[in-house]
């Protein structure tokens, strides 16, 4: 922590809580989060600290001729307005592709794009000196179809190489194979918001070395370092970052919002500046899940095998690149679902268009093709007068079998399973006639119906996912464990960059270190880039990388501690544990204090955590060994009741199956699915940001609606255990599958109550009822 | 101008409000109490949820100087000096608290909502919290946390 922390820092969290691995501690953050104390990065304050507010393109495709900051500059409580030319370093930045102007220079390429900053001391002076920062555009034409953008040639280009970003194809098998029963289907996905509730806020306080450190919220303090400092053209080590409470995230983090543009005023004007963004302005700062088009043909034989799947899949990457080629890798890897398929031909176009920019949300690339095959196997049980059910587990994959890249699946796949569970599940109640209580209704208290009208269905939905970064990146995670003799006791400290977002990383910290170390007292430092890399908090993917991390120091720790008892004691190195603070021998019981082999002396190891190598696809045919090094797996039922006359759906029930290899804190756990789940259920039946002409037209939390506890049914969360003998203690990512399978299984139920065909999420009521010709 | 009312009991007073200014600006950026949340400014999402006169609204939706001499109640005011209040330890150990940005908004609706009423029904639990978004949990562990704080409470009350 630097000597000019602001008032309201980020803390260490070091509540004595009990709890090792399989248990489920309370959490360390919970009783600051509940005091309201929890120092969110919009709670950031420092003294005589000035506010930066950001203007943004009211085009979706213009040309920069002008900009005119002088009226601006003008207005009395104004320290600094900026654009493109005082961008410091490179005015570019990408988490993929370096593709995105910091300011906008010459052209802006979507309704939204940051143009020009304005400090002053005092917000509302800064949003009105904005509106005096006069901009001339030459508005141009928007590219706004994303399969059109993927093969006509006479659109105009949004980038200077054109306007795909990534196109991937899969070949298995016989790619023209054909069978006996074939149903095909094209499916369509809307574009959801995180709608994470802790808006995009930071404070940057310039530095005595003329360096920043800069208390935000995100999901990757190093990422975002490396791309600040290279926009600030500054040194890594001059731009340092901690990590302030984190209002959410679901992949709306890991790109930068405002990052560099508030470095950039405080550097200029020599203070400290706070910037949070609105709700209006969240919807355009950050990107949101690729809105997709997907074209299915699947053929099956009389039994209802697979023989083949044919998928033509458009994902629309929005004005820059983000995630979309990690989105196209991962949508066509599994965009058969979790089935066996001899015979395969996918192909994945992301491109660029002047629409929102869209890259990281929960579920990456696994939502869109999810809505697509379960509904294509929900059509080829109707062809073949299966129950829905039992085709899935027909063709179920399992371990030793493989994906469509040929990779071989070698740990467990209880894809059988976990549909065969969640079929038992008991089923909520039929609706009685007899207590109507209308509250629990389609339209809820709006009074809408009685119960005419309302039919029950229910569907169901399995899905796959990868878990952690793929393709042959080098994924890993770095932690640094200090043991110590503090008042008697011996205490450890956990310190790491992997970024506490509200899934409970700090809490897996605490308990892999007091299960490996036997201690109870864990102290979590703030996480910050004085420690290497965590990698982001997205795929799935921290309690493997960074709890494999933690792991790894806790043994180095453990291994020089027990060295010298060892030695004192002459007992054998295998032998010894560490328990409940003492040193324990097998052979000859409790040894001695931990507290007194340490005396004043401290233990601190600092190690990384690398998982197993991944390969890139094969450009021709997508064919990789090892494409991703997990895959994780997750079945829903969904009850629905829905009113046919005015399009209404209640949610009655989405209970879920998970296998999540170990579960290290079960509760947690149980968490994770029900609010993945609840996310899945928004996309299937409510939530789309509207784009019309490039522009988002429901930008609030007014037009752009999430679940409420109302529209929330009660969630039966059923968890198995079959452990990855690869992943540290067998886990498996947890967070992402039940916010995939999720939205197909109430498509199901929905399609089942009202008989429609229903290919696009999210289902309107306009979808439901016949309006007539 | 200048604003005088009291908040969690004591009182409170700020100089050079813009009147402009929302009362959770007041009470987060000018009296340091940043407990209630800054999710939507729109009314929406309820995290800024604190009772002015002891009835429940939105302080994002309340203009500053629409306070001025009337007794404000935060998150902050929940908890006692070193205990929690039931409500608060419910929503920690029922695994209610994610990321946590609309958890001080639902303590206060679910405060309000026990004190209306001590034993809800589900039904009623739902229609209470109904305008509080939380997009972390899919409310099922905040339902547990509000049963738990009521039976909590009754006991309290008992004994």
């Amino acid at each position: 922590m630097n000597d000019h922390a602001p008032a309201r820092s980020p803390q260490d969290l070091d509540d004595a809580i009990a709890g090792g691995i399989g248990e489920s501690p309370i959490r360390p953050d919970g009783a600051l989060k509940v005091r309201g104390e929890y120092a969110y990065s919009s709670d950031l304050w420092a003294e005589d600290m000035l506010w930066g507010v950001t203007l943004r393109s009211p085009h979706p495709s213009a040309r920069i001729r002008s900009i005119d900051v002088s009226g601006a500059l003008k207005t009395p409580g104004v320290y600094a307005v900026l654009t493109h030319e005082d961008v410091p370093g490179d005015n570019l930045y990408g988490l993929k592709d370096v593709d995105q102007p910091v300011l906008a220079s010459d052209v802006v390429r979507y309704k939204g794009e940051a143009v020009a900053l304005v400090a002053a001391d005092h917000p509302e002076t800064a949003r009105r000196a904005r509106e005096r920062i006069d901009v001339d555009y030459e508005v141009l034409e928007p590219v706004t179809d994303a399969e059109r953008a993927a093969h006509d040639e006479t659109l105009p280009k949004v980038h200077p190489d054109g306007n795909l970003v990534r196109y991937q194809p899969i070949l298995k098998g016989d790619p023209e194979a054909t069978a006996e029963v074939v149903v095909s289907g094209t499916y369509t996905l809307g574009m959801q918001d995180q709608a994470f509730l802790g808006p995009e806020s930071g404070l940057a306080i310039p530095a005595e070395d003329g360096g920043v450190d800069l208390y935000l919220a995100t999901q990757d303090l190093h990422s975002d370092q490396a791309q600040t400092a290279r926009a600030l053209g500054l040194p890594q080590e001059k731009v340092r970052m901690t990590l302030s409470g984190v209002g959410g995230a679901f992949g709306g983090r890991e790109d930068l919002s405002i990052q560099v543009h508030v470095c950039m005023l405080a550097l200029r004007t020599g203070k400290p500046v706070k910037m949070v963004y609105d709700r209006e302005e969240s919807f355009y700062g950050h990107v949101h899940r690729h809105p997709a088009t997907m074209y299915y043909e699947h053929g099956a034989d009389a039994d209802g095998r697979l023989v083949y799947v044919r998928a033509k899949l458009y994902f629309d990457g929005g004005a820059y690149s983000s995630k979309t080629p990690v989105v196209v890798g991962n949508g066509t890897t599994l965009g058969v679902g979790p089935y066996v398929v001899p015979n395969v031909r996918i192909e994945g176009w992301g491109v660029y268009t002047n629409n929102p920019p869209c890259g990281a949300m929960r579920g990456l690339g696994a939502v869109q093709p999810a809505l697509a095959y379960e509904a294509q196997l929900d059509k080829l049980a109707e062809a073949l007068d299966m129950d829905p059910v039992d085709v899935r587990i027909r063709n179920a994959i399992s371990r030793g079998e493989s994906i469509a890249t040929g990779q071989v699946l070698d740990y467990p796949a209880p894809v059988a399973e976990l549909l065969e569970r969640v079929r038992a599940l008991p089923m909520p109640p039929e609706r009685d006639g007899t207590e109507l209580d209308i509250r629990e209704l389609p339209g809820g208290a709006s009074n809408t119906t009685h119960g005419e009208g309302v039919y029950r269905g229910v569907g169901y939905g399995v899905c796959i996912k990868n878990i952690c970064y793929a393709e042959g990146a080098d994924d890993y995670s770095t932690a640094r464990v200090r043991l110590q003799a503090l008042g008697g006791e011996p205490a450890a400290m956990v310190h790491t960059a992997a970024a506490e977002v509200g899934q409970g990383v700090v809490t897996v910290q605490q308990q892999i270190t007091r299960s490996e170390l036997g201690v109870e007292r864990v102290t979590v430092h703030p996480n910050d880039t004085d420690v290497g890399k965590a990698g982001s908090s997205s795929a799935s993917r921290q309690t493997y990388m960074t709890g494999g991390a933690v792991k790894t120091a806790c043994e180095a720790v453990r291994r020089r501690l027990l060295d010298r008892v060892a030695e004192r004691f002459g007992e054998a190195f295998g032998d010894l544990s560490l328990a409940g603070g003492k040193i324990v021998s097998a052979s000859t019981g409790v040894l001695t204090e931990i507290v007194d082999v340490l005396g004043d002396e401290v233990i601190e190891e600092t190690r990384e955590y690398h998982h197993r190598e991944t390969y890139p696809m094969d450009a021709e045919d997508g064919s990789s060994e090892r494409v991703q090094v997990q895959h994780a797996f997750s079945a829903h039922r969904a009850v629905v009741d829905v009113d046919v006359e005015l399009g209404l759906v209640k949610v009655v029930a989405l209970d879920c199956s998970q296998d999540v290899g170990k579960a290290v804190n079960p509760d947690a756990v149980v968490g994770q699915i029900q609010g993945g789940s609840a996310q899945g259920l928004g996309l299937a039946v409510m939530e789309e940001i509207r784009v019309g002409d490039g522009a988002i037209r429901n930008p609030s939390f007014t037009d752009y609606l999430i679940p409420t506890i109302l529209d929330t049914p009660p969630m039966k969360i059923d968890v198995i255990e079959r452990g990855d003998p690869n992943s540290p203690y067998g886990v498996r990512g947890v967070g992402e599958p039940p916010t995939i399978s999720s939205t197909p299984a109430v498509v199901a139920a929905v399609r089942a109550a009202t008989g429609k065909d229903l290919t696009h999420v999210p289902v309107s009521p306009e979808h439901v009822v016949d309006f007539g010709e | 101008m200048r604003l005088k009312f009291t908040v969690n009991g004591r009182q409170a007073e700020a100089d050079d409000v813009w009147e402009g200014e929302s009362l959770l600006y007041v009470l987060r950026e000018r009296l340091g109490l940043p407990g209630s949340k800054n999710a939507c400014e729109q009314g929406e999402c309820g995290s800024c949820t604190v009772r002015l006169d002891g009835v429940a609204a939105c302080a994002c939706l309340v203009a500053a100087g629409q306070v001025q001499d009337r007794e404000v109640d935060t998150v902050e005011g929940l908890a006692g000096e070193d205990e929690l209040d039931a409500v608060q330890r419910a929503f920690v150990d029922a695994g209610a608290v994610q990321c946590g940005f609309c958890t001080p908004g639902l303590l206060v609706a679910a405060d309000d909502l026990l004190e209306r009423c001590p034993s809800p029904s589900d039904s009623e639990i739902r229609e209470s919290l109904a305008g509080n978004l939380c997009r972390c949990t899919g409310y099922e562990k905040i339902m547990d946390a509000v049963r738990l704080a009521a039976d909590r409470r009754a006991e309290e009350a008992r004994s």
